[in-house]
């Protein structure tokens, strides 16, 4: 099969109108909105000093905040406001997507287009602007019709850049629920997909390039004096605009929307979930690539209305527990708490996804390593990897605790890649995911934790409070639950990280269902 | 012959910075000075003599600290500063001209700024390019990029007329420009002058360019006014700063005349 008749390149195709349209809104938006704010700012800074000073060291700032913490910390922010505004005034907003991607996206244009006027403006000629008064013009009348013309080559350079950071940004806005190009690439990392990956990159790096050369086009309108250029740049960008306004009002908004995390076996059983629906007669949409509290809160918010959940990171993380409980009571508590908040939580899928210390089987036949309590001791002269939020989690402490582990080295890694590192001994141990199908792929095995230091983590299925009472909704989804054991979704996650055209999530979810549906 | 002057300055004194601990600088100190209607005055000194100060003081570029300022009667403190500027020329050192405008922008743009009819403005922009000896057709949608330096001031004369004022200040007009094309620009503004019936104050650091332009001037050095007078008064002054600012233009005009004997080419 050559690399071109790929059947994934015609499903990233297919996704194109709505990833692209979605991401062409929020860039637009983010960067109309920076304009909005950045030029009064920038004209009113021009001639003091210390605010200049001021406004140029806060955009700075900005800059310096990584693009994916900047869009994650506004959504706890506008979760806070949404909440304040619907106790104050009876009116809630969705902190979820659209409004958090355009306000950070919109701090993050600005550092461009401030340092770009504020140089603009302060580099017209002293004897224009005094000329401009000696002819009698108004204060307002020499910025509007002889600096800000003058300036305008140097401020659209800057808008340019604004432009080429916000459409580049805007891939990470996913993970805060904001559908954007972004989806092709999480999706594509998750699930080994480098297609999708590709086809992301790709498409990002030609809105971007398409929409600075449209930008240029006005800008050497402008300093050539070219009315035909500026129509023209203009013309192109609106028909940009209106392109990726056409399938969003052609699409009637869809009706259950299925959430899923970033990683693989959630985008596969997000499609499941998605299929099975679709089999009812609902209509399905999907949120892919969502952080985890992003997606917990975005269920509680009604923005999205059911997803699969792990039991142990709702107790660690919405519960704020450290104790560790026996399985059965752990859910029965849990449905208890999400009860109160009008979360349901319609059962479990009958197999977990607990975090476990994972290392290559001949290694620890060799060393003797059963289990966790067996590691102990060879611990010191071991390294060992996980994702990039284990060691701060409670279960690492308590593993910790419960063993006295204590690692030559520990490092953070792209999850992908931990089990191919273990397996050629890079690292030593790793803290994988049990239900991850590379544990069998690379011939790993599981530490058994005797002392049981991890808590259970059930996969379980959540309904949003606003679908608690939909019977059609439980009827539909039911069938799934019980249904899938760790061996079959072991199988389905190493399918969906096989990286070919069969292990789209859709793919391998049909897979899944012909294999449990007929039990 | 005794008429109301057009312009006057009454002991007026301007100081500039002073503030953190830098000392004040007084730019101009205790200047009494007046402008018949009609009268052509060139204000001659050095850098930093004051010259430009006062001048920007006449249209308000500049707020005079002591002293008062009228012009065609008002004290400019109870005019507003725009319609002030709005009814007088100004030309600028090196023209001063917006270079995202065509030369009828850059001329009209006064008597756009008043609310002129566009076809009005049309009409007077062809008006005044005659008058500067422009062609018309040929300047009229030029940028000044495309122009020579003389042309330049040209333009920057004709600007200084749109709106037809009365008064017309110049800030060092042909400073920059090549001897011949000075020496006609020159001529021709004091042409123009005449026959338009304008006031002008000009300034240079010529002695040469005042003396032969001007119906009187006045010689300004470290903020202070030295002396004033029509050429043949200020021979006769007795400061020896002004005798020998007048030395230069003596000594050239012997030394040309042996060089260049009547009935040569020239």
């Amino acid at each position: 099969m050559s690399f071109f008749s790929d059947p994934r390149w015609g499903e990233a195709l297919a996704h194109l109108p709505d990833y692209l349209g979605n991401h062409v809104r929020v860039s637009v938006t983010a960067l109309a909105l920076g304009l909005v704010v950045s030029l009064p700012l920038a004209i009113a800074a021009r001639n003091h000093r210390a605010i200049r000073g001021a406004l140029l060291g806060f955009a700075s700032i900005v800059q310096t905040v990584p693009g994916l913490a900047l869009l994650a910390l506004f959504y706890p922010l506008l979760l806070a406001l949404a909440a304040l505004s619907l106790a104050w005034f009876g009116a809630g907003f969705s902190a979820f997507g659209f409004l958090p991607a355009v306000l950070a996206l919109a701090l993050y244009s600005m550092l461009p287009v401030l340092r770009n006027t504020i140089t603009g403006l302060g580099g017209v000629d002293p004897a224009i602007r005094e000329a401009a008064e000696g002819v009698g013009m108004t204060p307002l009348q020499s910025l509007f019709q002889v600096e800000l013309p003058l300036a305008l080559p140097v401020m659209m350079a800057g808008i340019r850049t604004a432009a080429v950071w916000v459409i580049g940004t805007a891939t990470l806005s996913t993970p805060i629920g904001q559908t954007s190009l972004g989806n092709y690439i999480f999706a594509g990392l998750q699930t080994q997909n480098w297609v999708f990956v590709l086809f992301g990159c790709l498409a990002a790096a030609m809105l971007a390039l398409a929409v600075d050369q449209l930008l240029a086009l006005i800008e050497a309108g402008i300093r050539h004096r070219s009315r035909l250029r500026v129509l023209a740049g203009g013309i192109g960008i609106a028909t940009l605009v209106a392109a990726t306004l056409v399938p969003q009002t052609a699409r009637a908004p869809s009706g259950i929307i299925v959430g899923a995390k970033t990683f693989a076996e959630q985008y596969v059983l997000s499609a499941l979930v998605a299929q099975r629906l679709r089999a009812a007669g609902f209509s399905a949409g999907s949120r892919e690539g969502l952080g985890s509290n992003v997606i917990f809160e975005a269920l509680a918010a009604g923005d999205i209305d059911v997803y699969v959940d792990y039991s142990g990171t709702l107790w660690a993380n919405q519960l704020q527990r450290a104790d560790i409980r026996p399985r059965a009571e752990l859910l029965a508590e849990l449905k208890a708490t999400l009860a109160h908040r009008n979360i349901t939580l319609l059962g479990e899928l009958g197999f977990e996804n607990a975090y476990a210390l994972v290392m290559p089987r001949r290694r620890a036949e060799a060393l003797g390593i059963r289990g966790i309590a067996d590691l102990a001791s060879h611990a010191a002269t071991m390294s060992m990897a996980a994702d990039y939020e284990f060691f701060s989690r409670p279960e690492w402490a308590g593993l910790q605790k419960a063993y006295g582990l204590k690692f030559r080295t520990q490092r953070q890694m792209q999850p992908d890649f931990m089990y191919a590192a273990a397996a050629s001994g890079e690292v030593d141990v790793i803290a994988g995911y049990t239900s991850d199908g590379l544990i069998a792929k690379y011939d790993l095995v599981v530490l058994e934790d005797t002392r049981h230091a991890i808590p259970p983590y059930d996969a379980i299925m959540l309904l949003a409070p606003k679908r608690a009472g939909d019977e059609a909704l439980r009827a539909a989804l039911t069938p799934l639950l019980g249904s899938i054991d760790i061996a079959t979704m072991r199988e389905a996650n190493l399918r969906a990280a096989g990286g070919d055209g069969a292990s789209s999530p859709d793919a391998v979810a049909r897979w899944l269902w012909d294999k449990v549906g007929k039990r | 012959m005794q008429i109301s002057p057009l312009i006057a300055f009454a002991h007026v004194g301007k100081s500039f910075g002073g503030g953190r601990g830098t000392q004040a600088v007084r730019a101009v100190d205790d200047v009494s000075l007046e402008i018949a209607e009609g009268e052509f005055l060139v204000i001659v000194g050095g850098s930093g003599s004051g010259k430009t100060t006062l001048l920007r003081l006449a249209n308000r570029l500049i707020d005079a600290d002591q002293g008062q300022i009228t012009v065609e009667g008002d004290d400019v403190r109870s005019v507003d500063p725009i319609q002030l500027r709005r009814r007088i020329g100004y030309v600028f050192q090196s023209g001063g001209l917006f270079p995202h405008f065509s030369v009828s922008g850059n001329i009209g743009i006064t008597p756009k700024l008043i609310g002129t009819p566009p076809d009005e403005i049309a009409a007077r922009v062809d008006e005044l390019l005659d008058l500067v000896r422009l062609d018309r057709a040929l300047y009229r949608d030029r940028f000044p990029h495309e122009l020579s330096g003389g042309q330049r001031q040209r333009v920057g004369v004709a600007r200084a007329l749109a709106a037809r004022p009365r008064i017309v200040l110049m800030d060092e007009p042909f400073g920059a420009l090549d001897p011949l094309t000075r020496d006609a620009l020159g001529d021709d503004y004091r042409e123009l002058h005449r026959k338009l019936g304008l006031t002008t104050v000009m300034i240079t650091h010529d002695m040469t360019e005042a003396l032969l332009l001007a119906d009187r001037i006045a010689v300004m050095r470290g903020g202070k006014l030295l002396a004033q007078g029509t050429p043949a008064q200020l021979s006769r002054s007795e400061d020896p700063y002004v005798g020998e600012l007048l030395r230069t233009p003596r000594r050239q005009a012997e030394r040309l005349n042996a060089l260049l004997p009547r009935g040569s080419a020239a």
